[in-house]
């Protein structure tokens, strides 16, 4: 036997309470990891895209689209390599009208392949024809540039749908209004994981002539021949429409990406404060916890001190004590938000939900902080205890 | 050679506003491998002066000399560690620790000192056997009789080769035989080991066992 032995026979004591407040840590460092794990999130969606694409939006807002004249003077600008049109579809699925998932239309010759080498497509049907893709463009995607009413979706969102390849789903507009059925013609897969695996994107030819040509441009994702020019080219484009009806608002897309997280407003600010929450309600049962544990062996700490244990000694067991309980439950608790969170589909433009090793660390650090604070009080209590009044206690 | 000296000792608690005088000025001396038996009515302050030479209570005034060394001067930490080497303690009820065994409860004194896992045990298991429980080394208390207990909690008390053991009603909560085992032991430790004793008790045929008995009344020596 040796202190440290001692300090687990002790926990041993009452292994019911010793389990149920391993428990409660574990929860609630759980939560605080997952909770973390969505700020995580929105910090990995800032940091989306490349330096290299950049958007043109309406100045005014996201909700107003450009004109589609747009894009030849676009094309014409000579730091310019390829522009897309990107268009917010905001469909519902009938079968589950509350189940929201972004779909966008997009002008596929020049969309797909300035993102070439971020997604893999893992799945396709096969070609109908001898069909040709455009330069750039992956080959997989033959059967999906051929049929005007194929739809590229993303793995996850297969996944979540229970759809299957070559199925055709029916969407209803909402923005755009009627019935507009889509074949799945291929599946895609984010190789970054700051890139959503969970988007539905179609043909904005498709939305074009469905609409009888009323749909516009959302937004233009343009790719610059040298990254380099981003800022120049910015500051060109949007000098070129300030005066227009269409006053533009150019950025990177990494750009494009944070000011969209900063939409969620103070969402980063309540999740800390929740996470917060619980971390003091669990530090105050833990509290709870140890000096019950402690005063339950009031007589014994006598004893340990009248065998010549110091009350430096006895501070330090108690301490360690408490603080065994909290990192075991702090350490569960991380480790299982970093292996049952990541991964999962926050939905909505965000990539998957991904926890850092950081944050992993963080939650261990405060399970120690809480386990050095719940036992604090005790741990003085004990170490200053005197001798006779501890001997002289009949519990 | 004294092995204890009490000098001009006065203690007294505070309850409240309260002073409650419980040792008046009392001084005494021991010699070293003396059996003294300590008795006197409740409330005399037999308890209070066994806590003062065993170190676990500091005189309100006076000094108490144990050994050579002035106690009353000692800090907490001093205190602490001079009480691990000099002094072994046994309780009227035992005060083992419920969830160690008898081995186990016996070494943790041995926690204090520098020495190797295996050498901890074997000197527990040694103290153990000098006790009549080499046969009980994995029992926990509640598997054992109040003799039995007690025998551990003496155990316990010498496994760090102290020079005096002070024992607080050492046989009040056993039954006549067990009592009777755990007076042989303790003379024994005091004849052959040559340990200086100190014990407090109520029963005269107890007290008996010891070289003499001096009776305290009210905070003083009556004898």
């Amino acid at each position: 036997m040796n202190t440290f032995s001692l300090i687990l026979v002790n926990l041993g004591r009452n292994k019911r309470r010793t389990v149920l407040t391993l428990l409660s840590v574990t929860v609630a460092l759980f939560l605080f990891c997952a909770l973390s794990g969505v700020l995580d999130t929105l910090d990995e969606a800032i940091h989306v895209g490349s330096e290299t694409r950049m958007v043109v939006r309406n100045h005014m807002s996201l909700v107003f689209p450009l004109p589609l004249s747009m894009e030849q003077q676009l094309t014409a600008m000579p730091e310019v390599s390829s522009v897309a049109v990107q268009n917010w579809f905001g469909g519902q699925d009938p079968a589950n009208p509350h189940n929201f998932f972004p779909q966008f239309g997009v002008e596929s010759q020049t969309f797909f392949p300035m993102y070439d080498s971020e997604v893999d497509i893992i799945e396709a049907s096969p070609p109908q024809g001898a069909a040709a893709v455009p330069a750039g463009m992956n080959p997989k995607l033959a059967s999906f540039m051929e049929d005007q009413t194929a739809a590229l979706v993303g793995s996850d969102l297969m996944k979540q749908e229970g759809w299957k390849l070559g199925q055709t789903v029916t969407l209803n507009g909402t923005i755009y209004p009627g019935s507009w059925p889509f074949t799945i013609r291929a599946i895609y897969r984010s190789k970054v994981k700051a890139f959503n695996s969970a988007v539905f994107f179609f043909h904005w030819k498709y939305l074009y002539e469905k609409s009888n040509q009323q749909a516009t441009a959302g937004i233009y994702k343009v790719m610059l021949k040298d990254p380099s020019q981003a800022a120049e080219f910015a500051r060109k484009v949007d000098a070129l429409y300030e005066n227009s009806a269409n006053a533009t608002h150019t950025e990177s897309e990494r750009e494009f990406a944070a000011g969209f997280i900063s939409m969620y407003g103070n969402l980063p600010f309540v999740i800390r404060v929740i996470g917060l929450a619980v971390v003091f309600a669990i530090l105050l049962i833990a509290a709870n916890t140890m000096v019950m544990a402690v005063r339950e062996r009031t007589s014994e700490v006598g004893v340990l001190k009248t065998l010549g244990f110091t009350d430096a000694t006895i501070f330090t067991m108690v301490l360690i004590e408490a603080a065994a309980i909290t990192v075991t439950g702090g350490l569960l608790g991380a480790l299982g938000a970093k292996k049952l969170v990541t991964g999962f589909n926050l939905g909505g433009a965000l990539p998957p939900m991904t926890v850092r090793w950081s944050t992993v660390w963080t939650g261990v650090a405060v399970a120690l902080v809480i386990g050095a604070v719940s036992g604090l009080i005790p741990a003085v209590q004990a170490s200053r205890l005197r001798i006779v009044n501890a001997l002289r206690r009949v519990d | 050679m004294a092995s204890v000296e009490v000098k001009k000792v006065r203690k007294v608690y505070q309850r409240d506003r309260q002073e409650i005088p419980v040792l008046d000025g009392l001084s005494l001396e021991i010699a070293d491998g003396d059996f003294v038996g300590l008795m006197g009515p409740s409330g005399s302050g037999k308890t209070t002066l066994l806590n003062l030479i065993g170190g676990i209570d500091q005189p309100t005034s006076g000094d108490v000399v144990v050994g050579g060394t002035n106690i009353a001067a000692l800090d907490g930490a001093k205190l602490a560690k001079w009480r691990s080497r000099n002094i072994g303690f046994i309780f009227q009820l035992y005060n083992l620790i419920p969830v160690l065994n008898a081995l186990q409860n016996v070494e943790l004194p041995l926690l204090l000192v520098r020495m190797s896992s295996k050498e901890r045990k074997e000197r527990a298991k040694n103290v153990l056997s000098l006790v009549g429980l080499g046969d009980r080394l994995k029992h926990y208390p509640r598997q054992l009789s109040g003799g039995q207990e007690q025998r551990v909690a003496i155990a316990r008390a010498l496994v760090s080769d102290p020079s005096v053991l002070l024992a607080d009603e050492p046989t009040g909560d056993l039954d006549r035989k067990s009592g009777e085992e755990i007076l042989g032991i303790l003379e024994k430790l005091n004849k052959e080991y040559k340990k200086t004793v100190v014990m407090v008790t109520h029963d005269p045929h107890a007290a008996e066992r010891a070289h003499r008995v001096l009776n305290l009344d009210k905070g003083v020596l009556s004898n």
